[in-house]
Formats: structure tokens, sequence, C-alpha cells
């Protein structure tokens, strides 16, 4: 049990919890993730650590409501508390100085990519940072991403903050002005992939941090499993994070559809029965 | 040692009791009976439910059934036992009808005997060594069925006897992992004293007891009463905690813990890197039973999604792929196959689940093996390509290798695969312990008599150790590794 000790609502679908989990908070370190499962009836969902505070032992999470269980937790209040929390999962990202570190961000994605980029300017690297939503009132930790970036860089879809335009121009204005050493981006698959096109262009070495479906997290199961150049790699344990290069996206963004119907059906039945009661 | 063993054994055997049964009825009269034959679930009716397959000896027929056993005075039984039951005095308890005593004898050495008359492949151990199967060449003592019968008796008496524990020396001793193994070593380590303290990465204590092994086969109520034991041996069980990644041994060591027992498990499945093999509705047994046990998927009131196809081909040929699909064919399959690469001789599933399987209308495709999955738009596979096999020379397991024939490739339509070609060893624990020595195969080195790995105060058993092996011989690792620790900490800890 994790009790649910801060909510900050980001936007209509988006909130920030903060859990109580002092041995998860004291081990976490940047790219690592949890599996949460609420109520003994509820389904496992791989969630990656924002930030944590050993002192207070707590971790924070970011949620988006994209389906059952995500908008469940994301609709617990101060006080709830969340069935079970299992972590830190996955192996750490690997922090170094390299020079000028490109990161880029998509929607909820930008959550994950917080502690990456606190790590990688504290490691003494110059971090440019690109934030991409579809609007102004989905762009989130804007704040703390300045805190830790050299430069951000807003980009949103309909132009109602930022430049308008996707994460791609954004990063690629970044590329085509100065020399770029390593990038890191995190969001839907779908831009990771053109995310990662991009700077395949240009020969930068770039991490994608992978989001697919898991049930246990340690290895066991191999739902999460994705091909990374050519071979089969379980996101659980020998990622989150792979060359974004090599990563098959095509083949991810199959898989991550696997239960789309389920998920469809599960969700309306859902929203049917939060509304009846509210 | 093993002459006290011999001699402990006569004793026993020379006591009235025993003496007295022996003489009640003729070996002839005993040797002449039938194996009695264990009850089952209607085939057409259990592939469409949950409910038990064998439904358990009566009475009546347990005590007939015990009445075959010579009581030899050389019981070869005993050695096909990975954990040393002592057979013939827990037989000749229910000949005497003392069931809740055949029972207490079953714990001396087994914490878990419900599950074990259930799961163990007895015809490959105690049964395979009987007299009757090696002299007499007749149906050996149905000595699984009789294990059941005890434990289960015990169970429904309401009079569930708590093993004996030591008084408390307050010395802490991590068991990672709640499955056979180190739910076998907890309660040894409880028995001799300890504080035990058993580390489960999942939601819910009993390993592949819980998530692997089908309600139909055994019954998760089952396993509870055998954990609710150990609780009351004095056990502390840790959901949700991953040992190397939540804390780290270091952590642990920092908090008191004199020794762990690793039994993680060989939770790695394994694939067969053919093309197509991610199409979506192609799953590792692993996550196939998870899915279906654990989480309860194909029950709609919890959130967990899972497909159930009506092709659906199961590939492999030991106890797990016989779990999926028999499981497979209770969620609705029309057709449910297991294609297999070599003949059923080479099975390594047990004899029993084969045969559930067959009267189940599970098909066989032995002699058969995939080559590659074909899918639609959606990535969902709807075909695979299988070629058939031969047998030719023994490889080195000592059974006939598969070999392809040439042009024999065939199509097959299915719309669910489960792969259940075997499992690696979990990488996490090697990973947490970087001076821990590791075979090529990433098992855990240890020594085979005290299972102490080459960190000291670490102790390993189980498919972490072993690669792939059965729950008996799990537990058989998880007892020698409490008898190896107990021995450490008496040696080591105390005299420091």
């Amino acid at each position: 049990m994790s009790k649910i000790l801060e909510k900050e609502i980001f936007s209509t679908n988006v909130v920030k919890l903060v859990l109580e989990a002092p041995e998860i908070a004291r081990s976490r370190k940047p790219g690592h993730f949890v599996i949460i499962k609420i109520g003994q009836k509820g389904e496992r969902i791989p969630l990656t650590i924002a930030s944590s505070d050993v002192d207070k032992g707590t971790i924070t999470l970011v949620v988006q409501k994209v389906g059952v269980t995500s908008s469940k937790l994301a609709n617990m209040e101060v006080g709830d508390e969340v069935t079970d929390v299992v972590g830190p999962l996955g192996e750490a990202t690997h922090i170094e100085k390299i020079g000028t570190v490109l990161c880029a961000g998509g929607g909820v994605g930008v959550a994950p990519l917080l502690p990456i980029v606190e790590g990688f300017k504290k490691a003494g690297n110059k971090v440019i940072t690109v934030l991409a939503a579809r609007s102004k009132d989905l762009i989130i930790l804007e704040e703390q991403m300045r805190e830790f970036s050299d430069e951000v860089i807003i980009m949103t879809d309909d132009g109602s903050y930022g430049k308008k335009g996707l994460v791609t121009q954004g990063m690629e204005e970044v590329i085509q002005r100065e020399k770029v050493d390593l990038s890191v981006v995190i969001g839907p698959a779908i831009m990771m992939k053109y995310a990662s096109l991009t700077t395949k262009k240009y020969n930068i070495k770039t991490y994608a941090s992978l989001n697919t479906i898991m049930v246990d997290g340690t290895g066991m199961c191999g739902a999460c499993r994705v091909s990374v150049g050519g071979r089969t790699r379980f996101v659980c344990i020998d990622g989150p994070e792979f060359d974004a290069h090599q990563v098959d996206f095509d083949e991810m963004l199959l898989r991550l559809g696997a239960y789309k119907d389920q998920e469809r059906e599960a969700y309306e039945k859902y929203l049917k029965t939060t509304q009846t009661v509210s | 040692m093993i002459e006290n063993i011999i001699d402990y054994l006569k004793e026993e055997r020379s006591q009235e009791w025993r003496a007295e049964l022996r003489k009640s009825l003729k070996a002839k009269e005993r040797t002449s009976r039938e194996r009695v034959k264990m009850p089952e679930e209607d085939p057409n009716i259990r592939n469409k439910s949950n409910t038990e397959v064998n439904t358990g000896l009566p009475i009546e027929n347990a005590v007939l059934e015990a009445q075959r056993c010579l009581d030899c005075p050389e019981p070869t039984c005993m050695d096909g036992c990975p954990v040393g039951i002592n057979i013939p005095k827990f037989v000749k308890k229910i000949e005497a009808k003392d069931f809740l005593g055949a029972a207490s004898v079953l714990k001396e050495t087994n914490g878990l005997p419900a599950v074990c008359g259930r799961v163990c492949p007895q015809e490959k151990q105690c049964e395979a060594s009987c007299f009757y199967t090696v002299k007499l060449k007749k149906p050996p003592i149905a000595i699984g069925y009789l294990e059941r019968f005890a434990a289960d008796y015990e169970r429904n008496s309401g009079k569930m006897a708590v093993p004996e524990v030591h008084e408390k020396n307050g010395i802490k001793v991590g068991v990672v992992g709640s499955g056979p193994a180190g739910l076998a070593a907890a309660g040894d380590l409880a028995k001799f004293g300890y504080d035990v303290t058993v580390f489960e990465a999942l939601h819910e204590i009993g390993g592949v007891l819980k998530y692997g092994i089908p309600e139909f086969r055994l019954p998760n109520e089952i396993v509870d009463v055998e954990i609710d034991n150990l609780r009351k041996m004095g056990v502390k069980f840790k959901t949700n905690f991953l040992v190397g990644k939540t804390a780290s041994f270091d952590d642990l060591k920092k908090e008191g813990y004199k020794a762990f027992f690793v039994g993680s498990g060989a939770g790695l499945p394994r694939f067969m890197n053919i093309p197509g093999e991610n199409y979506n509705g192609i799953f590792s047994s692993n996550e196939y039973l998870t899915r279906i046990n654990l989480m309860h998927a194909a029950d709609t009131e919890y959130d967990t999604p899972v497909i159930s196809g009506k092709n659906v081909a199961v590939i492999g040929g030991g106890n797990t792929a016989m779990d999926s699909v028999r499981t497979a064919k209770r969620l609705g399959a029309e057709r449910a196959i297991i294609i297999y690469r070599r003949s059923e001789k080479e099975m390594p599933a047990r004899v029993e689940e084969i045969k559930h399987a067959k009267e189940e209308g599970i098909e066989f495709m032995n002699l058969h093996n995939p080559l590659e999955y074909y899918a639609d738009e959606n990535g969902r596979v709807n075909r695979m390509k299988v070629q058939k096999m031969e047998l030719g020379e023994p490889d080195a397991s000592g059974r006939r290798r598969p070999v392809p024939i040439e042009g024999s490739e065939f199509y097959i339509d299915v719309d669910t695969v489960v792969v259940s070609v075997g499992v690696s060893p979990n990488p996490l624990i090697p990973k947490a312990l970087s001076h821990l020595k590791v075979t090529d195969w990433g098992t855990i080195v240890v020594d085979k008599e005290t299972m102490q790995s080459s960190v000291p105060e670490v102790f390993a058993g189980g498919d972490i150790v072993r690669g792939g092996a059965t729950v008996i011989l799990a537990m058989g690792d998880g007892r020698k590794a409490a008898a190896g620790i107990h021995k450490y900490i008496q040696e080591t800890v105390k005299a420091n």
C-alpha cells in the first residue's frame, strides 16, 4: 500500500501524484519505473518515476488518463492508497559528461524526461530541451525543465504556446544551429519514431525510453518485447532505454495496440460507471 | 549420516504397529490387487471450467491402495524422492487409518504435501523406483495419490498441525522469492528458530504455484493454506519487494540480515527467434498463464485483458505447454494444438497431464516444428508455417534428436500462439551481486551439498540454479539450503 500525499492537476487528463514509497525513493535513479496495481482486481501498469524525495520517502508520478487503470489512478485523491507499487524497475539512464545533450519530450513523456535532464545538467553537460504538446494547456513541468536546461524550446501543434509545429521541427532547429552530442527522446511511440528519424539523419546518438505493455515488469513474461537491432529485447529488464536508431518502432506501435479493442470497451464501461457515480 | 538414516528407517519399521500391519495381510493378497484409479471430473465438463481435474481418492480406496504396499525392508521408493519423505511410514499410517498421522509424517520433510501430491512427476521419482515397478513389473503404489489424500484429509479435518518450531533465536534470514524453493527454505529456517522474511516481487505469494500452475491442476486455495501455515510458524512475507532493486543485499545486511536464500526462479521466457514471433497474439507461456492465473484475465470482473483465440497453437511438450494448451481449451478454443518437435515418448510433461490433455480434446502435432508466423494488417497472427520432423541419433540429453524433413512444410491457421520452449534464469539477482559466480547460462553456481554460492552469505536453489526443473526439486534445494544456512550461521555468525 502506498498512500497518495499530494496531488496536482496539470490539465484535464494529466495529474501529478506524490506517493509514499520510502524504499523506492531511496533506490531509484533517473530512467527507473514502477509497476502499480489498483485494488485486488486491478491490472499491472508501468509508470516512469518523475522524481523522488529521499527525506520525505516519496516518489512522484505523472499520470495521463488513457485507459481504465490510468484513469482510476488519476482520479484518486490525497489520502487514498494505491494497492501495489513495486520498483524501482528497469536499468537506470547512463548519465555522463558528453557535451551538448538535446532532450525532447512529448506530452506526458516530459515527466520521465525531467530526471534525465536534471542528471545530464548536473553531470556538466549543456542541456537543450524541447517540450512538445498539442496545445498550451498540455505543456507540463516547464518551470522545472527550465531550472535544469540551458534552453527550453516549446512546440505546440496549434501554436497556442511557444512555436507552432512538431517536436521534430524544434529539434532540427537546434541541430542545424549547433553541434549536438547526444539526444534523449521520450513520449508517445509515434513521436519517438519521428524524433529518432530526425536525429538519425544527422547521425546523432539517441536514446528512447520505451513504454510498452507489461505484466510483471521483472523479465518474467515477455509482454514488453521489442526488436532492437534485429534482436528481441525485454523493455522491463534490458530497457526501458535503448538506442533509438535500432528500435523497430513500427513493430512496437503494432504491439501497443494488441488489446486496443478490449481496452476501448473496458474504458467506455469504466467511464459510464464513473458518470453514474458523479 | 546415511547409515543413520538406514538405522532410523529400520527402527521405525520394526515398531510394533508396523509389524502388526505387515502380518495382517498376506503379501500375495497385497500384490494381487489392482492399483487404485484416481477419480476425475468428466473431460467434457472440466474442459469448460476451472474445477480440479483429479477429485481425490475416497477414504476406502486410499486404505485399499495403502494395503498394496509391502512395507519393504529397503524402501527403494525413497531413493526417488528429492525431499526424502519417509514413504513407507506415511503409507502404513494410511493403512492403519491414522490419516492425520500420515500427514504429519509427510510434513517431517515436506512443507507442501498437498502441492506435491498434485504436481510431482511421481512416475519419474518415487513410483519409478517402487518395488512393484522395479521387481514385480506391476503398476507401482500410487504414492502421489496417497500423499495428496493424507494432505487433503488433514486440511479438510480442520485439525491442521502447525509444525513445531525452535525457540526464536532472533537471527534474521532473508528468502528471495516465494515459489516452492523459497517456501521450503522458509519453513525449515523457521523450524530452526530464525527470524525469516520472504521477499516477493509480485503482489501475491506463491511464485510459479500461483502464476504458473493453473487452478484446474492446483487450486490456489491449497497453496494459500500452506502459506498460512508458514505464517503461523512465524514466517513474514513482503510482497512488491524486489531484492537487488527495491533494496540491495547490502541494504538488507545493514538491517541485520545474516544470510539469504535466493529462489528467484527461471523467470525469463525463451523464444525461438523465428520470423514473425513478435506479432500480437503470440505469447510466452509465462505471460499467457500469468494473465489467466495471477491476473484472472478471463474473469471480466478483473481489469487485465487476454486474447482468447479460436485456433490456438502451443509450442512445446513440457508441463507448462500442457497447462497452456488446456487453459486455451477452457477459454473456448475450438482447436487447441500442441506442436512438439519430438515424439510423445520424449515429452518432458507428466504422463498424467498428457493423458488429461488428450481426454479434453487437445490435438497433438508431434514431430512438427514452427518455422514462421504471419499476421493480418493489425499485426495479429493469423497463420503459421510448420515443418515435419523425424527422429535421428540421440543428442546430449539422451533423447533422439529431431531432424527436419525437407519439403514437408505446410501452413496452419492460428489466431493465438503460446511459446513454451523453456525459460532462462532471471538475470536480476546475478546483476545485483557483481561478485556472484554464475554459469555461462546465467544460473548461480552453488555447492551441491550446502547450496552456498560464491558469496558466502548467499545460498540459492530451484530454477535459478537448475535453469528449469520441477516443484519438488526446487523444494529439495530449499531444504538443503536451509540446512546449509543453519550450519553457516552456527559456524560464522554465532562464533563472532
